[in-house]
């Protein structure tokens, strides 16, 4: 055991077990898994990524590389982050993990926060800001990653300013402190995302603030010679941090590697622990560790010679001279502080390189942020002091492939030279080529040293090599915190009609559009989906049937200048339409295409309402309102969405009118008094209704409306009322089925943005007579060419193949010479009115080519079908106004 | 990003549509104008490095459109002087 008799932070009172690799140890409520790893002698934790060799723990915080486990659900987690509770099942990985198919079981949510003052970093200089800020009367947030408050103080005998401080800050009312809280994110205007750990789960804070300081420290960082991955091999603050804090001695016999002052404290440490310090490394003296080994005797320690470690060899800096191996199973190095500058850099700020610390610090100040301590450059607190900078220590001068620069990416000297000697000039393209940087630590502890040996080995300063971008988040977040709540059915808000509840119980299967719930078929008993759709669209050729419409977007438009809006947004003119009819129109975006269509109702003098696609509703709100106030603010109109507020009941088919009739005895409706396009009000057993003779069939079709609240009490009435004709419910794909044999079409399905009324064969609704949004660019020379893809029909050859929506249209059937694409099927399905399949499609030319056969390409077989008009049922529309 | 709507104040971004670059003045008289002169209002846009006249429109909220100056490099907004103008 390496547990000291006393000290450190632990409760000895509160023992904890844990397993690890499938062995039960002890610690210490207080411990990390590293902490108590090193204090139950478990050197090795894992294996490297590429090599195999065997890793150890490298640090005591949140930049180690090496020591990642998995537990539970959750792999790559830091060691020496996990905080040791009872019952802990920990497993060493091999320098990755596998994310779990499974759903997280955790709880995760999301809290918003405001404040004047943010603080991240718990430690000396951020507790003293917000201590400042606090009596200032200011709301204070702060936060720090780690479970204790104090930072570098936890490791450095501080514990009496330390519990001051804190309850201090305890007694301010509007300062609150975090601990486990990791800021990782820094956006626009101070907005920082804070991931809390919470016992089985976490809290995303989005927190925005007035002023954020920056107290985020330094992180120390190795240096680099021959084998310098071996466990054993320790950063000298994680040493000195393991006996203060956690009462742990991580060795017996000591090697200190230093280019710096900060490790002047670390021998009495070691002393007081128990470890011998059998010699002390310092390049500034002239010499340096060129190489490391293991023991003969230690187990096969994976690739290139890996294993822990039990001597250091140490040779003068020059290279040449006299060796001397010393034997140790700690080697405490120090290569000297990285100030923590990454929320820094991702606010924007600029970073310099600082030739007397050697390291990046900010350069400049941002508005708004404030940067303290040990992250503003200040290594005072470390001790740092004199340093010399000294990044690679060459072994034998030749064979760098044992110089690991990045631990967590087994990435060494040998790579980085590789990418350099590829002609590469940028750390960026060297931390791709090698991939350092890129491993769940972010290369934290490697960073630096890669744009050093760049620099290095390109000549030049390593100011002007520079660093990689900073970019969040700081640490791993898992996808649970990220969409805490926001999953399952309120991952996106579910739009469900009044009448929805009629729907499921009648077994309907639904289909999602936009954020609607729409009923997409209803099967009888085991019907499949093309049984069910062909005695859909049957029930409403030959008898009645009967579909939920209230998904259409409404818009109503109302003001003196009503009319003419309608005349400048729709490319057909609405002069004409008197109060109480209904007109077809279509909608164009300025350059001409298509952009969404739907019926335009006269209700009123100044009220006219709109009705649109379903999908397209907001958008179609959006852009009336964008033109109505940026380029027609004269207009005396105003633009309210009623989508929900109304619900809509299509009872089409051939006895339609029986049914309408049974509900609507005081109304006259045949044809003359009650004709094609026009409205009705009417009532029946207390539900108010607005009837309209609209057909998106092609039938004769009686569209109710009813207030929202009436339309499940109206829709029940409508199957009641047709209960004695055998009236079918039917869903969306019937209906689309039942638009493409008239050759109606779906805007979003037969267009994409680059269709023309014209090209739809729709000429006839576009106004010659008046100005409308869209207008100048039908007469473009691109717009106005007749060998633009136009809507066709296609009837298959053999009339059981049915085309996949989508397939590439060619001429020729024989593929060998190449062919050139023409075309595209947008619409196909099974006709139960043709008795066969049938399709539509934008072809090239298309309207040239009425009658002839074209192919579609498709997996292993090729598909032969004649081009028609784009109508197959009814072309003289005798049903629809019968 | 927050946005400043004029009559809301400032939002989160999410609240808003983006509404591409101000200023772009719809042709007086479109019909007498070349094809080339109608096609560089509907397809050419300015695209600065540095601040840039943009329209948004609050959708989420009171869905007024207006306009803004943001700077594409530092996403720094300063309101407009006209924001209900073009």
């Amino acid at each position: 055991m390496s547990r000291l008799p006393g000290g450190g932070r632990i409760d000895r009172a509160r023992p904890v077990r844990f397993t690890f690799n499938g062995t039960s140890y002890r610690g210490f409520a207080g411990d990390t898994l590293a902490s108590a790893l090193l204090a139950n002698d478990v050197r090795v934790v894992g294996t490297s990524l590429t090599y195999a060799r065997p890793r150890g723990i490298f640090s005591a915080g949140i930049e180690e590389p090496n020591a990642v486990v998995q537990i539970g659900q959750e792999p790559m987690l830091r060691a020496t982050q996990v905080e040791l509770v009872d019952g802990l099942d920990a497993i060493g990985l091999s320098g990755k993990g596998r994310v779990s198919a499974e759903p997280d079981t955790g709880h995760f949510d999301k809290v918003y926060a405001h404040c004047e003052v943010l603080v991240v970093g718990g430690g000396r200089a951020g507790l003293t800001a917000a201590l400042a800020a606090g009596q200032s009367g200011d709301r204070v947030l702060l936060v720090d990653e780690q479970a204790e408050l104090g930072g570098r103080l936890l490791s450095a005998g501080w514990d009496d300013w330390l519990s001051a401080t804190i309850s201090q800050l305890g007694s301010m009312p509007d300062v609150r402190l975090f601990t486990r809280s990791t800021a990782f994110g820094f956006y626009d205007q101070n907005l920082v995302l804070i991931a809390q750990r919470i016992a089985d789960g976490g809290r995303l804070w989005q927190v925005r603030a007035r002023q954020v300081v920056l107290a985020t420290g330094a992180h120390e960082r190795p240096l680099i010679f021959s084998n310098n991955d071996r466990p054993g091999v320790m950063l000298a603050g994680a040493a000195r941090t393991y006996i203060n804090r956690y009462g742990v001695a991580p060795g017996t016999r000591a090697v200190i590697f230093t280019n710096n002052d900060s490790t002047q404290a670390v021998p009495a440490d070691l002393v007081r622990a128990g470890i011998s310090v059998e010699a002390v490394v310092d390049v500034r003296a002239g010499e340096a560790i060129v190489d490391t080994r293991a023991s003969s005797a230690s187990p096969s320690g994976g690739g290139q010679g890996g294993g822990a470690l039990h001597s250091v060899v140490i040779a003068p800096r020059t290279g040449d001279g006299p060796h001397r191996e010393v034997e140790c199973d700690l080697l405490c190095v120090s290569g000297g502080f990285n100030p923590a500058v990454h929320l820094f850099s991702q606010a924007q700020g600029r970073l310099r390189y600082d030739d007397g610390l050697a390291c990046f610090v900010p350069d400049g100040s941002i508005p708004g942020v404030d940067v303290v301590g040990a992250a503003s450059g200040d290594l005072g607190g470390r001790g740092q002091g004199a340093i010399m900078p000294y990044w690679v220590i060459s072994g034998n001068g030749t064979d760098w492939s044992t110089h690991f620069v990045d631990l967590e990416r087994d990435v060494t000297v040998a790579d980085v030279r590789r990418a350099t000697g590829a002609g590469m000039r940028s750390v960026e393209h060297v931390k791709r080529f090698t991939t350092i940087g890129t491993g769940s630590d972010q290369g934290k502890t490697a960073g630096i040293n890669e744009s050093a040996i760049v620099a290095t080995q390109l000549g030049q300063p390593v100011g002007a090599v520079g660093v990689t971008t900073f970019r969040p988040p700081y640490v791993p977040v898992s996808f649970a915190l990220m969409a805490g709540r926001n999953q399952g059915s309120l991952f996106d808000p579910i739009r469900t009609t009044s009448i929805h509840p009629w729907h499921v119980a009648r077994g309907a299967v639904f289909e999602n559009v936009g954020q609607w719930k729409r009923p997409w078929y209803y099967p009888r008993h085991d019907e499949d989906m093309d049984a069910a759709v062909l005695r859909e669209c049957h029930a409403a050729r030959e008898n009645v049937a009967v579909m939920d419409a209230s998904t259409l977007g409404k818009v109503e438009i109302k003001g003196p200048d009503a009319l003419e809006f309608l005349n400048r947004m729709y490319t057909n003119a609405f002069d004409t339409l008197k109060v109480g009819f209904c007109r077809y129109g279509l909608m164009c975006k300025a350059d001409g295409m298509v952009f969404d269509d739907g019926v335009v109702m006269h209700l009123g003098d100044d009220r006219w309402l709109a009705t649109t696609t379903t999908g397209g509703a907001a958008a179609v709100l959006d852009w009336m309102e964008e033109w109505l106030q940026t380029e027609w603010p004269e207009l005396r109109v105003h633009l309210t969405s009623v989508t929900d507020h109304w619900a809509d009941v299509a009872v089409v088919g051939p006895r339609s009118r029986e049914v309408v009739r049974t509900l609507f005895p005081q109304l006259a409706l045949d044809p003359e008094s009650f004709p094609f396009m026009a409205i009705r009000e009417g009532e029946t057993g207390g539900i108010p209704v607005r009837l309209h003779r609209i057909t998106f069939s092609g039938e004769l079709a009686y569209e109710l409306w009813t207030p929202s609240w009436y339309g499940l009490a109206l829709w029940e009435a409508v199957i009641a009322a047709g209960e004695p004709l055998g009236i079918t419910p039917y869903g969306t794909q019937t209906m689309h089925v039942l638009r493409a044999e008239k050759g109606y079409i779906i805007c979003g399905q037969e267009t994409d943005g680059t269709v023309t009324p014209q090209d739809l064969g729709m000429g006839w609704i576009v106004s010659k007579k008046k100005a409308f949004v869209g207008q100048r660019s039908h007469r473009r020379s691109d717009t106005a060419r007749s060998d633009r893809k136009q809507l066709v029909g296609l009837l298959p050859v053999d009339g059981d193949q049915l085309l996949p929506e989508g397939a590439q249209l060619v001429l020729q059937a024989d593929r060998s010479s190449g062919v050139t694409m023409i075309g595209h099927v947008t619409s196909s399905y099974r006709s139960a009115a043709l008795g066969r399949s049938f399709a539509l499609a934008m072809v090239r030319s298309g309207r040239e080519r009425f009658g002839s056969t074209i192919y579609a390409p498709l997996n292993g077989h090729v598909v032969a079908a004649v081009v028609t008009e784009p109508i197959f049922y009814d072309k003289e529309n005798a049903r629809r106004d019968s | 990003m927050l946005i400043p709507c004029p009559w809301c104040g400032d939002r989160e971004d999410v609240e808003f549509k983006y509404g591409g670059a101000a200023q772009i003045t719809y042709p007086q008289d479109p019909d007498t104008i070349d094809d080339a002169t109608w096609a560089r209002y509907i397809f050419f846009r300015p695209n600065p490095k540095g601040r840039m006249a943009e329209r948004w429109v609050h959708s989420a909220g009171c869905r007024r459109w207006f306009t803004l100056i943001r700077d594409t490099v530092t996403h720094e907004i300063t309101p407009s002087a006209d924001p209900g103008g073009q």
